[in-house]
Parts: C-alpha cells; structure tokens; sequence
C-alpha cells in the first residue's frame, strides 16, 4: 500500500528570524507527533531578519502533506519548499570528528581522511579532530571507520539543503 | 499619522478602539494595572469583570460567535494567564476569533521567577493559532493591530499578545496600523476556478449525494450562509451538519437532514455512509463524525471546501479540495452552476431521497414518554415550543444534555448556536451565554446546562448579576455526569465509577444567594409555566429541571463502528460489543 510507506523528506522552511520561532516549529512536530530526524537553524538574511530552518522528516505521504501544511500556516513562516519533491537539490552536513590514539591507529586514522577529504582541524600527540562536510551517508562511513581506530566525540551540524540550477526557494 | 508620545496601555486602548472592539471581558491584577487605567480613563469601550479568566474567554467566545467579531480578553499575568488556556484551547479547536491581552512582569524580570510571572507565550504557544511577546513600546501598536488581522483572518482563532508592565508604562507614539498588508500571512480566500469547475462536474453526476456543512460557513458570515442555502436549493440535493454547523442551513428545510455524527440523526449517518458524492463545506473530518474511519462513507468521492490547507487530507483522503472561504467558493460554484446549466439526475435524486425518507421513517429521535417523570428530551421539546417564534440565542455546557439540545432545538439561521465542540469544555456555556447577552441585549439567551458542568463556572453567576444580563441557565438535572455515566453503562459494566455527584446544590436557592432568580420543575406538567415563568421573568433566571436520572441519549454510533450501525434506543437489538480498538476511543 502507497499510503502506508514511509518516505523521508527535506524541506526547506524560510521564517521570520523572531524569538520563539523555532519553538513554535519544533512544537509542532512534537504535539502533533510528527518525526525529526535533523533540524538546523541560522539566520540567512540580517537584513531583511530571515532565518532557514532545514528539517529532515519521515512519514506516510498523507503526513508529509500535513507537515508541510501544518508548517505553512505558521504566522512568521514564508515558504516552506518540500525539496525531495521540488528537487533536484543537494544535501550537505558538517561534522567534527574527534579521534584519540596513537602509533599505527593514528596514521591509519589520518591515511583515511585523506581519502575522505577530511581536513585536520586540531592536533595534539594523541589526538586529531577531523572536519568533514558531504552527505550523510559519507559522514556515516567516515565515522564508522573511525570507531575502531579510537572515535571519541562526534559532533554534527544536521543536514542543510538547497535547491539545484537557478530556482530560489 | 504619528501623534504625541502616549504610553504603551493608551497605545493599546486607542488600537483596541481603532479595532471597534465594543466591549472587553477581563479581570485585574498587578502586571495590567496600567492598562485598566487607561480603561478607566476612557468611555468608548465597556469592560465586564468575569470572575474567573476562563470564563472571560468562553464569554468573548459567545460574543464573537454571535456577532462574527473578534471576542477581546484582558487578563492579567501568571495565574491570570494560565486561567486562560482552557478558554483559549477551546477558541482554537473551534476557530473563534479572539484577541487575548495578558499582563506580564516587567521585561527585566521575565525569567527570573518573579511574582505571578508564567511563561505565558511559552505556555500558550499549542493553544493559540499566533502569540507575541511584545517586548517594545515601539512594536506595540502594530502587533496589536497585527493580532487583530491574525485572529479574524482564513481560519479564525485566538492570538495572544504578552504585554510586559514597563512596556505598558513606557511612551512611545501610536500609528493605527488596521488594513495593513501582512509580511507573511496572507491566506487565499478565493478558490482556484479550475477546483470549482471539477467539483461542479462531480456534482453534476451525482446519484446519491449529500452536503455535509459545518462551522466553517458560520465563520464566513450569515451572507455565505444564505448564498449557501440557495446553493443547496437549487441543487435540491440533502444537506446535514456538524455539531458546529447547526443554523449554517435552516433546520425546518425539507432539504436538512440535521446533524450528523456519533449522536447525529439515524437519515443523516446512513446518507454519509451510503452517499456517492460527499460535499464537505467548512467541515473537518471530525473523529466525532467520521466514526471508524475506515469504514467512513467507503463508496463516494468526496470534495473538500475549506480555507484551511492543513485540513484538507488531515484524516479522510479528498478527491476534489477546494481551498477558500466559503462565501467566495459557494459564489464561484454557483456561477458554473447556473453557466453551465447543470441537469442533475432527477431519476436517481428521486430514489435517493425515497431512501433518505425510509431512514427518516426510523423517528431516531423517539424516546418513551412519561407522565411522571420528565425526560430530558421532552424539556427540550417544551423549551423549544416557547422559544421557536423567538430571537433566541442557545448555549450549552457538554455532556448529554448538549446532545440533546442539538437534536431537539432547531436552528433557522446562524450565530444561534453556541456550543464547545472540539475540545468540549464544560463550564463553557454560562459565560459564553452572558458574552452573548452582552452582544444582543435585547435576546432571548438560554443556557441549556447539565448540573455538572453548570458548576464548573458556577460563580459567573456574580457576572450575571452585577450586569443585570437576563440569561436563562436550563439545568437538565439528572444528578449525574450523564454522559460519563452512559459510557459506563454502555461500555464499562455499568461500574459508575465516581460518574455521580453527591452533594448537589440547591439550584433554586443558590441562584437566590447570587441575587439571581431560581425556578424548579419537577413534573412533566410543571414544564410550560416553568419555561414562561423563566422568559417572563426580566433578569437572570435558574433553572433547575429534575430529569430521568437515568436516560441514555440516543441514537448513538458506538465507539469503533461505521455509520450504519447506529444504535437507536436502549432497546435496540442490533448492538454489537464495543471492539478492542473501539474501546480505546474518546
């Protein structure tokens, strides 16, 4: 059944940048019971006081709808753009990587941010922290093969997103 | 357009009256202490001291239902405020336009725990449909021309404005910012045509159709309503309503179904489950109306006309939604109506309706008589036999006795019917009745009450009495919360747990320590000069009718079944046992 599957979506909601805005979007979700996977927030126009808040959600088509409308009767919400739908769009997250160990560990853990494109960003004897931006899914990877080799902290920043081509959101 | 530098509480004044707000229903306290001075100083507005801050919701609720004008609240902080949410829940759930002003602790105290100081944008955040927290004079006058437009625009509902005393006190000068465009909120009001069009056709080819209207066409004024109402005519096509739509379509209209839903009329549940084209109009899909939904009107196409896009698709799926207002949505489909000269299937409407006339030949509505004890729904039927030819105005409290009110009064136009349906609020009806009152002076305002809920607000008395406000307070007296009791007897064993009030008051003397005036009736026969004694009498009457403590009101769906399951009276043999998942419902 259609209906039932559960679908992950990204959307894009531009707001007014006023206190408690980001209260009432996160009070939304979780009165009326809906998912947040990943939630960012910033401010992306001072002058005209505009925040993104980038949300990641999951739910059957009839709620991914209803999230979107629900969204889009919030009196300091502008545009709410469903980018899994409206794509094609990119999807990019940021984390710090905190790795402590030493000896061979310690090289295998850089040889493989090298691989992944991750810079080093801090450096003691024992320890690096690594930042890495890309999808998810690499973040995902580069994590894990840093569980072995000493992972102590991960920090990430959740998903930002944006269409592709000319079109604004 | 700028003035003279005047304090922020004579900056809200001069909005409010900017607003044409008439009347304000509110009570003091240290954080608005400034605002009621500059009340006092003016005379354009009148102010009524309730005496409890949910009731001065529920009052200006009454107010802005009977008027189609925004309901004004002021309250003060902390407690004044958290008072308030029961009110304010209630006027979300059923989209009544209500501006609320709280007091708040001086904006260099706010989070410090000072002294009645409750973070009341942050509690009323889920129960408002906007709040602000204004945190500077300069804002002031345009949030509070702000949260006037919010309240009254697309679907209505109540807006919260938090008013900090320092910002009350400080200057600052006033600029009326009423008619101006909002940055963000702007909802559609007209339809788009082409949804219109493809409704129309899927009207066109009905064979057994139905309205299905609700409080969305009151919300859009008594001019929609007409426009509506021949709309329905010239389709000659059957019309029910929701709890909330009751007065959007002249009851006596051989067209009218009544109410429908879980103890709507056995014709009009049977028509929303056997229908073929369901046209929803300003109604949501209730969970009170739709029963099981799964087994909700499984054969027809439905069309949605709401100006709200978060409702359409909410619970049951649409095939035709049409977002706007429902004025401008019944105009446009009237116009393609009569343009394209629809013919509707006379043939197929004429066996419709034969069938619509065997569910009506059920009589859902009989219940067994009694000449010495007076049933509930005889009350009514006397009640409305004295009031029919009247300018008359109902409210309810909740339970059984609302219920029946919806079944046994009819309305014959709009803004009569005052009633707490989504939330279902006892203690609403008492001070939404004087919040009517205070509107029509010169009407006919019942409380049609259930002696539970009637004392969940029961010093409103005081409210009455100080305004001399003739309400008429109906008590249907069964000693029981009646609609509990009947759950328990339906689907609990009959284990009336806590469901009896021990310890009544004695309504005829209590209304006579409030000042007011107490009648009882305790015979069938005492009933008609009880009631004309009751509308005779020129200030606020209560009264006391001693009903069958046991009635069950009926027909009724049972929790979990579909709309052809219907039980019509205690005696019906078809009821099956309530099922697991029925049993976990509300």
């Amino acid at each position: 059944m259609k209906e039932m599957t559960i679908e992950r979506h990204t959307m894009s909601v531009l707001v007014d940048n006023e206190a408690g805005v980001l209260a009432r979007v996160i009070g939304l979700f979780s009165g009326r019971g809906y998912n947040i996977e990943s939630l960012t927030v910033a401010e992306v126009d001072a002058a005209k006081h505009l925040s993104r808040i980038t949300v990641v959600t999951s739910g059957t088509p009839m709620i991914i709808d209803q999230i979107k409308n629900q969204l889009q009767r919030l009196v300091p919400v502008h545009s709410v753009t469903d980018l899994t739908v409206e794509g094609p769009s990119l999807e990019r997250e940021m984390a710090l990587v905190k790795v402590v160990g030493s000896g061979e560990k310690r090289v295998e853990s850089l040889r493989i941010a090298d691989i992944f494109r991750a810079r080093v960003v801090d450096s003691t004897i024992e320890s690096f922290v690594f930042e890495m931006t890309g999808s998810t899914e690499k973040l995902n990877a580069f994590i894990n093969l840093m569980q072995p080799l000493g992972l102590a902290d991960v920090s990430r920043t959740g998903i930002v997103a944006m269409k592709r081509g000319t079109d604004r959101n | 357009m700028a003035t003279e530098p005047i304090s922020g509480a004579e900056i809200i004044v001069k909005a409010l009256i900017d607003q044409g707000v008439e009347v304000i229903f509110g009570y003091p306290g240290g954080a608005v202490l400034p605002l009621y001075d500059a009340l006092f100083k003016q005379n354009k507005m009148r102010h009524i001291l309730v005496r409890h801050e949910q009731a001065a919701v529920h009052a200006a609720e009454g107010y802005a239902r009977s008027t189609g004008k925004v309901g004004v609240v002021l309250v003060t902080s902390g407690p004044g405020a958290t008072n308030a949410v029961t009110g304010l829940t209630d006027a979300l759930m059923d989209s009544i336009p209500i501006v609320c002003l709280t007091g708040q602790v001086p904006t260099h105290l706010i989070g410090n725990d000072a002294f009645q100081e409750a973070d009341t944008t942050g509690i009323t955040r889920p129960c408002t449909k906007h709040n602000y927290l204004v945190k500077s004079v300069e804002d002031l006058s345009r949030k509070v021309h702000e949260a006037f437009y919010v309240a009254r625009s697309g679907r209505p509902g109540p807006v919260l404005l938090d008013l900090p005393k320092d910002v009350q006190q400080a200057k600052y000068e006033y600029v009326n910012h009423a008619g101006q465009r909002h940055r963000t909120y702007n909802p559609a009001q007209k339809p788009d045509r082409s949804q219109v069009e493809r409704a129309v056709e899927l009207m066109a080819s009905a064979k057994r159709p139905l309205f299905y209207i609700g409080g969305g066409c009151i919300n859009s004024g008594p001019l929609a309503c007409k426009m509506l109402a021949d709309f329905i005519r010239l389709t000659g096509f059957p019309c029910t309503q929701t709890l909330m739509g009751l007065g959007a379509f002249p009851a006596s209209d051989p067209l009218s179904l009544g109410m429908v839903g879980m103890h709507g009329m056995f014709e009009s549940n049977h028509a929303m489950h056997d229908c073929d084209v369901m046209i929803n109009i300003g109604a949501r899909f209730d969970d009170r109306v739709t029963g099981r939904l799964n087994a909700f009107s499984p054969g027809s196409k439905k069309i949605h006309v709401d100006i709200d896009p978060s409702s359409i698709n909410k619970s049951v799926r649409v095939d035709i939604p049409v977002i706007g207002d429902v004025g401008h949505v019944v105009e446009e489909m009237m116009r393609i109506w009569k343009a394209r000269q629809v013919k509707v299937d006379h043939k197929a409407l004429a066996a419709w309706w034969d069938q619509i006339n065997q569910w009506r030949g059920r009589d859902c509505l009989k219940y067994k008589t009694s000449d010495t004890i007076i049933k509930p729904q005889f009350a009514l039927e006397r009640l409305h036999a004295a009031i029919k030819d009247k300018d008359f105005y109902i409210t309810t409290e909740v339970g059984q006795h609302q219920m029946w009110a919806a079944q046994f009064l009819k309305f014959e136009k709009p803004n009569r019917w005052m009633t707490s349906g989504g939330l279902g609020t006892m203690g609403y009806g008492l001070p939404a009745a004087y919040g009517v009152q205070v509107a029509h002076p010169n009407s006919l305002v019942i409380d049609v009450a259930g002696e539970a809920s009637i004392l969940m607000n029961i010093q409103e008395m005081a409210t009455l009495v100080q305004y001399r406000l003739p309400v008429k307070i109906f008590i249907m007296n069964n000693k029981w919360m009646g609609m509990v009791r009947q759950w328990q007897e339906l689907l609990h064993g009959g284990r009336y747990s806590e469901s009896y009030s021990d310890a009544l008051p004695d309504f005829v003397k209590l209304a006579e320590a409030f000042g007011a005036a107490g009648l009882r009736a305790e015979k069938p026969g005492d009933l008609d000069g009880v009631i004309k004694q009751m509308i005779d009498i020129k200030g606020p009457v209560m009264v006391d009718v001693c009903v069958d403590e046991k009635e069950n009101c009926f027909p009724m769906i049972p929790s979990g079944a579909p709309h052809n399951e219907m039980l019509l009276g205690p005696d019906d043999q078809s009821a099956k046992p309530v099922s697991e998942e029925g049993m976990v419902l509300v």
